[in-house]
């Protein structure tokens, strides 16, 4: 049986050149990520193609997505938040169908890799402080100065709000990433137990349905948690682009 | 909302509408029973985000244990950086480390306090107000 992060390795399909030490290539990684931004724009634009009146089923659909984030982001960020509509649409976008693509078969999980979803977050956290600045200037930095802390405690509470400040792109992209990998592992194991079970014979004849059903029930969770992820990335996103918008209380 | 039809019987049979003291009183009468109304639709979309928050434990407990995991690494790295820019080391990295062992608590408990809002508070959310707000009270 072949070890269980064997699925996460990165392999190169063409090779562009090299700079300096590092080879300049397009990975397997690289080549999933086209497929589902161009696979999230076909279908998107396909959807929308005819923009009905009464919607068809596929136009509705792309309506329900479209209505759900706009209305989180409403939610979280009040109306001047949803400038940043399309930022928070396309992430959301990304996230869910690539965490759905590592469900087929044999495809890669590109949000599996610390690497993506740490870029991820730095994005939001980026574009977070540059708009914070932009927008407020020096009064974004009152973020860190929690009110109603007695005199002697101010310095030391900053302090610690702006390291819980730079752990947030760190706990959004470690989140996302540990609930890929650790739900693609647990998976590849229980069904590499079925294929040992059944390759020693007599009783694993017997037993071979238990891991059986169980990656059927993982397989389901996987899909829920693949959903549920992306809906949490997107969340603390508009968490976090609150604060840009209104730092000051 | 649509006129309830029992409602609409009963206030026939009341004395002649007009004056002013029972026109208010119609009002908020009125008024009561929107409130019912839309306090009955809170608590039941209160419920339904209960069962789904209780759904996930695994979820709850994935996101605490980042959150926590995040602060120290942070205060680490911070420290770290901070000793390779003035050469303090290792001061620097072992004080960022304990700081960011408390960001970390600090993070996981706003995490957990947003958690139990949801899940139990009798307020409906408050739209445009962040989490972290409820810790600071």
């Amino acid at each position: 049986m072949e070890s269980p992060v064997k699925q996460f390795e990165i392999s190169e399909i063409i090779r562009f050149g090299m700079i300096g030490d590092s080879p300049v290539a397009l990975t397997n990684s690289g080549l999933h990520m086209i497929l589902i931004v161009a696979f999230i724009t076909g279908g998107l634009m396909l959807a929308t193609r005819g923009t009905l009146l009464v919607p068809n089923r596929w136009q509705s659909f792309a309506e329900t997505i479209y209505e759900f984030v706009a209305n989180m982001l409403r939610e979280m960020t009040g109306k001047e938040g949803m400038r940043f509509f399309p930022f928070v649409f396309s992430l959301f976008l990304f996230v869910l169908v690539a965490n759905l693509v590592g469900m087929i078969p044999t495809a890669f999980t590109v949000t599996s890799h610390l690497i993506i979803t740490f870029s991820l977050a730095i994005l939001v956290i980026g574009t977070v402080i540059v708009y914070g600045f932009v927008k407020h200037g020096f009064h974004f930095l009152g973020l860190f100065v929690p009110s109603g802390v007695p005199g002697w405690l101010v310095p030391f509470i900053t302090v610690i709000e702006v390291i819980s400040f730079f752990s947030r792109p760190i706990s959004l992209s470690l989140r996302l990433f540990a609930n890929m990998l650790a739900g693609h592992i647990a998976l590849k194991v229980f069904a590499g137990f079925i294929v040992s079970l059944l390759s020693v014979g007599g009783i694993g004849y017997v037993l071979f349905p238990l891991p059986f059903l169980m990656t059927f029930a993982l397989i389901a969770f996987e899909i829920f948690i693949a959903g549920l992820q992306a809906y949490v990335f997107t969340v603390l996103t508009c968490i976090y682009l609150n604060d840009a918008l209104h730092p000051g209380h | 909302m649509m006129v309830d039809p029992r409602r609409n019987g009963k206030d026939e049979g009341e004395p002649k509408p007009g004056d002013e003291a029972d026109m208010s009183t119609r009002l908020e009468r009125l008024g009561s029973r929107l409130g019912e109304i839309a306090s009955g639709r809170e608590q039941s979309a209160k419920a339904e985000r209960r069962k789904a928050s209780d759904a996930s434990g695994l979820g709850q407990a994935f996101r605490l244990s980042a959150e926590f995991i995040a602060g120290v690494i942070a205060g680490g790295f911070l420290g770290w950086m901070l000793d390779s820019f003035v050469g303090s080391s290792p001061w620097g990295f072992i004080i960022g480390l304990l700081l960011g062992f408390g960001s970390g608590m600090l993070n996981m408990l706003r995490a957990s306090g947003e958690l139990n809002r949801k899940a139990t508070s009798d307020k409906p959310p408050v739209p445009a107000r962040r989490p972290e707000d409820d810790a600071r009270e």
